[in-house]
């Protein structure tokens, strides 16, 4: 890598700067440890017994582990030679604009929040968390309205779901009172 | 026929009938919205089908698909940003229509053609399925994994700009579909000795966790602090001289747009485009191309819709889904244990033709709600964005969870959604990986079936015709590049290109 970094010579300066302009590189790292993980999980299933068929369980993940070091390779050669995989554009996409990792990282952990609360408090809790903290996240500041939509929609959905559609949600304390 | 009337005859009870206008509206209303794609839509709303009998539920999801096209539409008018990517090329002329004063004319252009290219397109399904099906009950295992083989390598070559990244988001899929116990042997693979994975993951869990997701994390990070305004809009109407321009292009489309939506060439957005460019060979307002000619918004529109229609056939005769959509869909039809292909016409008879005859009505009732509805649907895109991603990511939740009423599933989802994240910000395209996910383990089990009939020789994959024809088609495929040097240089295509780049800059 760092001869790779001589060849350039104004990001050469810069490492981080370098970094920067070839963090594509890390969805190669993602497909190495992809790869490497399917090859070591497909190397200790026993073959011997309970095959049926000359191919056993292993032949597709050892390709497929394969393929994805050889396609990590390709793709990093093509980011070094100055490919860029092109961002998706929509609607609400603005990509002049550089990223908001904080907007990012809130609504992570609203989502995360209801996965934590939700066996604990239950879903019309947790759920109304999911959304106030989301629409927080992104943005939206208006303090009465955003918590009553969101404990409406919560508390509507529980119902609709649990009781009219007979799919089973965790109503936790809240509902135990009803 | 009889067995369509009988399809009508289902179709047309008060509930399902209820149903497929559920299915298109909320179809029109999510293809409007901008940020959620039909394909995520049918996605979220598995979870509510949970209770309900496939019928119903297939009649739903095929109105969304239907009016989530419709609704794309809409916003390419008024907006220039279509809804999804069968809608892109609406954006062409619609948006100059509507600029200059004319989008009740093209929202109208739209929606007829949509409606004309749809019932098209439902008559052929009505034709050719059942014929499809019939001939492919004879496929043999080594024909299946070649097909299955002709999926990956078109979806992964045809669609996005880079092959490479391309084949390594069909690699990621591959890998999430081998998760789980092995269909032949029952050993553990990728399972890391967790309960919660020998099941494999959900590929709701998986579609929910790319579409939704991987779209609300990637959208927040690039909000639009001002959205765009609509333009206002009246209710759709066509002149004498509008429809004497748009009828040939109505029916031209399904021509285009039936055939393309059948292989697995990613859809709608090949035809679309291939119309438009026909529409404006063919036209005598040519120097209105640009500017808002109306050919260009009914041929496309009509072509979009017929190649929905063309999606079903291969979904549901051979099991092969060719759009993100269709790949939904084949999730869906698969948590009901039931499997589409050859088979399905014989074993599940009633539901087919119940559902084919559900798309002549949802077409119907389309066109009959949404023309006069048009200027509310403009209304939806006023919606403020952090309730509508904060929305996304909350139904997102609450699908994840009710698979298994398990809180892995949503730390699963949450991780496959980051994943997402990272595709969309360098350019994989999020489809290969879905059918990686949906066709891999079948795909597996036709090859080692194929090879334990041939005892494991490899002149078991290729000992038919038909699997010989279809990999020759994807050795096509993989070396066009290569083809392509040796060909002399076509002039035309560079035309089509460089109008395209104009657009979209």
């Amino acid at each position: 890598m760092t001869t790779d970094t001589a060849r350039e010579p104004e990001a050469g300066r810069e490492p981080r700067g370098w970094f920067r302009e070839h963090s594509e590189l890390g969805i190669c790292a993602v497909l190495v440890v992809l790869g490497l993980l399917v090859l070591t999980d497909a190397l200790r299933i026993p073959t011997d017994f309970a095959q049926r068929g000359p191919v056993g369980p292993k032949a597709v993940p050892v390709l497929v582990g394969s393929l994805l070091l050889v396609v990590a390779v390709l793709l990093a050669r093509d980011v070094l030679r100055g490919g860029r995989g092109e961002a998706e554009t929509g609607e609400d996409v603005d990509l002049s604009a550089p990223a908001d990792w904080r907007t990012v990282l809130l609504l992570c952990g609203a989502f995360l929040a209801n996965a934590a609360l939700i066996g604990v408090v239950g879903f019309p809790i947790s759920g109304a968390i999911l959304f106030w903290g989301a629409a927080y996240a992104l943005g939206s500041r208006a303090y009465v309205r955003d918590p009553l939509i969101a404990a409406g929609l919560s508390v509507l959905t529980f119902a609709v779901f649990n009781n009219l559609l007979g799919v089973p949600l965790p109503g936790g304390p809240l509902m135990e009172v009803f | 026929m009889e067995q369509l009337l009988d399809g009508f005859a289902t179709a047309l009870t008060p509930t399902h009938l209820l149903f497929a206008a559920i299915g298109v509206l909320l179809g029109t209303a999510i293809g409007v919205l901008p940020g959620i794609g039909p394909a995520m839509a049918v996605a979220l709303l598995l979870p509510v089908t949970y209770g309900m009998e496939p019928t119903g539920a297939f009649i739903m999801f095929a109105g969304i698909y239907y009016g989530g096209m419709f609704g794309g539409s809409t916003t390419s008018i008024l907006l220039n940003t279509p809804g999804e990517s069968a809608a892109v090329v609406t954006a062409f002329e619609g948006n100059p229509m509507a600029r200059r004063g004319r989008g009740a004319q093209a929202l109208a252009a739209a929606a007829i053609g949509h409606f004309i290219g749809g019932i098209i397109g439902t008559i052929l399904i009505v034709l050719l399925a059942p014929f499809v099906a019939k001939h492919a009950v004879d496929i043999g295992a080594p024909d299946l994994f070649a097909i299955m083989v002709l999926a990956f390598i078109a979806v992964t070559s045809v669609l996005g700009a880079s092959r490479i990244r391309g084949v390594a988001s069909l690699l990621i899929g591959l890998t999430l579909g081998l998760v789980g116990l092995d269909e032949m042997t029952g050993q553990q693979r990728l399972t890391f000795g967790s309960l919660h994975l020998a099941d494999g993951i959900d590929v709701i869990v998986v579609a929910v966790a790319l579409f939704a997701v991987g779209e609300a994390l990637w959208v927040a990070a690039h909000l639009r602090r001002k959205p765009f305004t609509p333009i206002p809009v009246g209710r759709p109407w066509l002149s004498r001289g509008d429809l004497k321009r748009t009828w040939k292009p109505w029916l031209r489309g399904p021509v285009i747009g039936f055939p393309f939506g059948a292989i697995p060439a990613g859809g709608a957005e090949i035809p679309t485009f291939l119309s438009y460019v026909a529409e404006k060979r063919l036209s005598r307002h040519r120097d209105e191309f640009g500017k808002g000619a109306i050919e260009g918004v009914a041929g496309p529109e009509s072509t979009a819709s017929a190649s929905a229609a063309g999606t079903l056939v291969t979904m549901l005769t051979l099991g092969l889904p060719t759009t993100a959509v269709a790949a939904v869909m084949l999730a869906a039809f698969q948590t009901y244990g039931i499997q589409p292909g050859p088979l399905l016409f014989q074993r599940e008879a009633g539901l087919v033709w119940a559902l084919i005859a559900s798309l002549f009505i949802g077409l119907t009732l389309l066109l009959v709600l949404n023309l006069p509805l048009a200027p509310l649907w403009a209304k939806l895109l006023r919606i403020p964005r952090p309730y509508l991603y904060a929305g996304i990511l909350f139904f997102a939740s609450v699908g994840a969870y009710a698979v298994n009423a398990d809180i892995f599933d949503l730390l699963l989802m949450f991780v496959i959604g980051v994943l997402g994240f990272g595709m969309r910000r360098y350019g994989l395209p999020v489809l290969p990986a879905i059918i990686g996910v949906i066709l891999g383990p079948a795909a597996e089990q036709q090859m080692r079936r194929s090879l334990q009939l041939s005892d494991g020789s490899l002149t078991g994959l290729v000992n038919s015709p038909m699997a010989v024809i279809v990999y020759v088609v994807v050795l096509v495929i993989v070396f066009f590049p290569l083809i392509r040097k040796f060909l002399p240089k076509p002039a035309p295509p560079a035309a089509p290109a460089r109008d395209r780049e104009e657009i979209d800059a």
